[in-house]
């Protein structure tokens, strides 16, 4: 009891400095979003006074051009994306997990090469290719490079989960009746759901909070939102454009928590857990 | 209802190791037939290719006179129950037991469903855990479980793989009678592998002995532990096992380390030119001669006991000798194939409980020589079988299977008559 106590409380020292470090600029930035425009360049850290000029700017005024349009695309992208990849790392990393086929390993540790591959070298041939073939400033032109970049790291989450599915429920199912392809989709995906989930995440996130690939591929009309920003000026010559970048990064950053609070639930460990004697 | 036919099943795994060899079976619609053997002799091979999970490699398997050999397992109608239970732990309980009929799309309504489902949860005394999930059961519920999805729909036959395996001492032995009287009342032929002396005597219509991938003797329970074909069998089922004694023959007996036995006149010319038999006596056919006296027959001895152990309703008595070393290979040859540790050689004696006989002591013992088998040095094959007496069991044994398949549907009948 006395143990459990005081590893909760060593547990809780160590953890607190990494949630402060970490809470502190997204406070930060709620704090820039929400100072009225006279005293952005205070310098204090929690805000002398509250307004919403900075949302309604970007929501409602001179800024919803450029914002609500590159929001839109973001969203577009994002699903869009995640769909495709968690579609595709799901029966890839399956046929990793289940079939012995020549290549298997070849195929595992090349998808861990290419993402270790710096993404900033790839942008500038890409910028090249994209233009000639007419996918510079589309969706699928943004799609396709984050689709190479998640999938990888996807692939190896899921033949993870997958390889700890017990091999058994799979026959089970097949003695009871299943084809080849309802076993696997009613047996092995619900089982494996976390780590779907898990990849779909990932993927979410890299394609919403990607600025290099956004800001380099597209103009106008694919426009994501972090490469939006970029082009946010202030209402006047002489004002920072910082309240509304601030405003628009909170906007952004609330899907973000919605979702991993909606998957948190989902993202249980050890479902697995009785379905083999151990 | 089937008949499952074996023709010469062949097995070779992808790195071309040979599980199985060329075994035959015929087991019978409604009988009860089980498979025995060490570890890795193939038993789980054999029944995953039965059951369509591994491709039989050569030869020819029949359910109902129909070849199976191609057929995916989902149209074979087998009901297989798993080692380690194999539920589907994001489903309830009941889902679990009711997943080979939603399957079966469109053959059943939610109503039939229910009704199948409660009825065999009711039956495995399931119904308070229907909610449940598989991860917050104990491990027999688990295991009832896993049979309610077996019998839940209408399979041809049941495949169980040490399905009582993974349980303690106490809920094995309720959940054997349970099975067996499981099986009686629905009179489905079932194949059953097992690891267990217990299971394969008691469950078993027939038992089918396998030793590295090789059939040795199918029979009735009895005729495997009264007449055994070989030495393998011989030491293979029994607990504790088959004493085997090294021996020389002189004459017309037989010289034992631990006592002279006579020849008897029709095994005399089986024994021509074959010097060093084995002798096999079961530990129960040697009796303490200060509780029971000695019939004529009856041949006696004065040995050292080693080591007793008292259990209550019996007593061993471990009696050390030394062993003929021109046959010694050969018993640790047996040894090895029975997944033996290779121990001392010794003697052990199934003493009546009421038995004085304590560490240290040397007392009398006798035997009845009709009783001891005689088996071959090189081929292993038992001299003393009888065949006459073997067949007789067998048929005895083939009647009383019949009878209670009748009872039993007689008495379904009766009840489906009154409800
Ligand atoms: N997939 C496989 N590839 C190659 N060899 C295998 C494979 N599966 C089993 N074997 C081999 O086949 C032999 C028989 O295996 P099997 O599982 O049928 O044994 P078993 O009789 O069920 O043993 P146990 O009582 O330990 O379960 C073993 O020697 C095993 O090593
Ligand atoms: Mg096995």
């Amino acid at each position: 009891m006395e143990q459990n106590n005081k590893q909760k409380w060593s547990l809780a020292l160590v953890s607190l400095p990494v949630i402060i470090w970490t809470l502190i600029p997204v406070i930060w930035i709620f704090s820039l979003a929400v100072k009225p425009q006279a005293n952005q360049a205070d310098n204090n850290f929690w805000p002398r006074g509250f307004s919403l000029d900075n949302f309604e700017l970007i929501l409602f005024g001179g800024a919803s051009d450029l914002f609500l349009p590159a929001l839109l695309n973001s969203i577009i992208v994002g699903l869009i994306a995640t769909t495709i990849s968690v579609i595709l790392a799901t029966f890839c990393a399956y046929a990793i997990a289940r079939l012995n086929f020549s290549g298997k390993k070849m195929i595992l540790f090349v998808a861990l090469a290419v993402s270790f591959f710096p993404v900033i070298s790839l942008v500038t041939p890409l910028f090249d290719v994209w233009r000639s073939i007419g996918l510079f400033d589309t969706i699928p032109g943004l799609v396709i490079p984050y689709l190479s970049l998640t999938l990888p790291l996807s692939i190896w989450i899921l033949s993870a989960f997958f390889q700890q599915i017990p091999w058994e429920l799979e026959q089970a199912a097949q003695v009871d009746g299943a084809t080849s392809w309802q076993a696997f989709r009613k047996v092995i995906v619900p089982l494996a759901a976390p780590g779907v989930f898990t990849t779909g995440i990932i993927t979410f996130f890299t394609a919403w909070n990607d600025f290099v690939f956004a800001i380099s591929l597209t103009s106008e009309s694919a426009r994501t939102v972090p490469a939006a920003l970029a082009f946010f000026t202030g209402a006047s010559q002489f004002e920072q454009p910082t309240g509304a970048i601030s405003a628009a990064a909170v906007i952004v950053t609330i899907p973000v928590v919605i979702l991993v609070l909606l998957f948190q639930k989902r993202i249980v460990a050890g479902l697995t857990s009785g379905a083999v004697k151990g | 209802m089937a008949n499952i036919e074996l023709r010469d099943i062949v097995k070779t795994y992808g790195d071309g190791f040979k599980a199985v060899k060329g075994v035959s079976l015929d087991i019978a619609d409604g009988e009860f037939m089980i498979l025995v053997g060490p570890s890795g002799c193939g038993k789980s091979t054999l029944l995953r290719m039965i059951v369509g999970l591994e491709d039989i490699t050569a030869g020819e398997l029949k359910i109902s006179g129909k070849r199976v050999n191609e057929l995916a397992p989902r149209d074979r109608n087998l009901a297989m129950v798993f080692q380690n239970y194999a539920l589907y732990p994001h489903l309830s309980v009941f889902e679990n037991i009711a997943f080979p009929l939603r399957l079966a799309r469109g053959q059943f309504t939610e109503d039939e469903v229910k009704q199948k489902v409660n009825a065999a949860a009711a039956v495995l005394e399931l119904q308070d855990h229907l909610d449940r999930k598989p991860a917050n059961l104990s491990g027999g519920q688990r295991q009832r479980v896993a049979m309610g999805r077996a019998i839940v729909r209408d399979a041809d036959a049941f495949l169980f793989d040490e399905p009582l395996s993974n349980l303690d001492a106490k809920l094995r032995g309720q959940m054997r009678t349970e099975i067996a009287r499981m099986q009686r009342r629905l009179g489905i032929t079932t194949v059953y592998v097992t690891h267990d002396q217990i299971e394969a005597m008691t469950l078993g219509d027939r038992v089918a002995v396998l030793k590295r991938g090789e059939l040795q003797q199918v029979a009735s329970p009895r005729e495997l532990y009264e007449q055994p074909v070989n030495l393998f069998v011989a030491g293979f089922i029994g607990s504790p096992p088959m004493n085997f004694l090294p021996a020389r023959v002189d004459g017309d007996v037989l010289k034992l380390p631990i006592c002279d036995i006579p020849i008897p006149g029709e095994l005399q010319q089986k024994l021509e030119g074959r010097d060093l038999p084995i002798v096999g006596i079961r530990p129960e056919y040697i009796k303490d001669s200060s509780v029971q006296r000695p019939n004529d027959r009856d041949v006696t001895f004065e040995a050292q006991v080693d080591v007793t152990e008292w259990l209550g309703n019996e007593q061993y008595a471990y009696v050390p000798f030394e062993s003929d070393p021109a046959v010694q290979h050969k018993l640790d040859e047996l040894d090895r194939d029975l997944d033996g540790e290779g121990l001392r050689t010794q003697l052990v004696v199934n003493l009546d409980a009421r038995s004085r006989i304590r560490e240290g002591d040397v007392a009398r013992f006798h035997l009845d020589p009709a009783m001891a088998h005689v088996f071959d040095l090189a081929t292993g094959e038992n001299l003393t079988r009888n065949e006459e007496e073997a067949a007789r069991i067998a048929r005895e044994s083939e009647e009383d299977r019949r009878r209670s398949l009748e009872r039993s549907k007689a008495r379904e009948a009766a009840e489906a008559g009154a409800s």
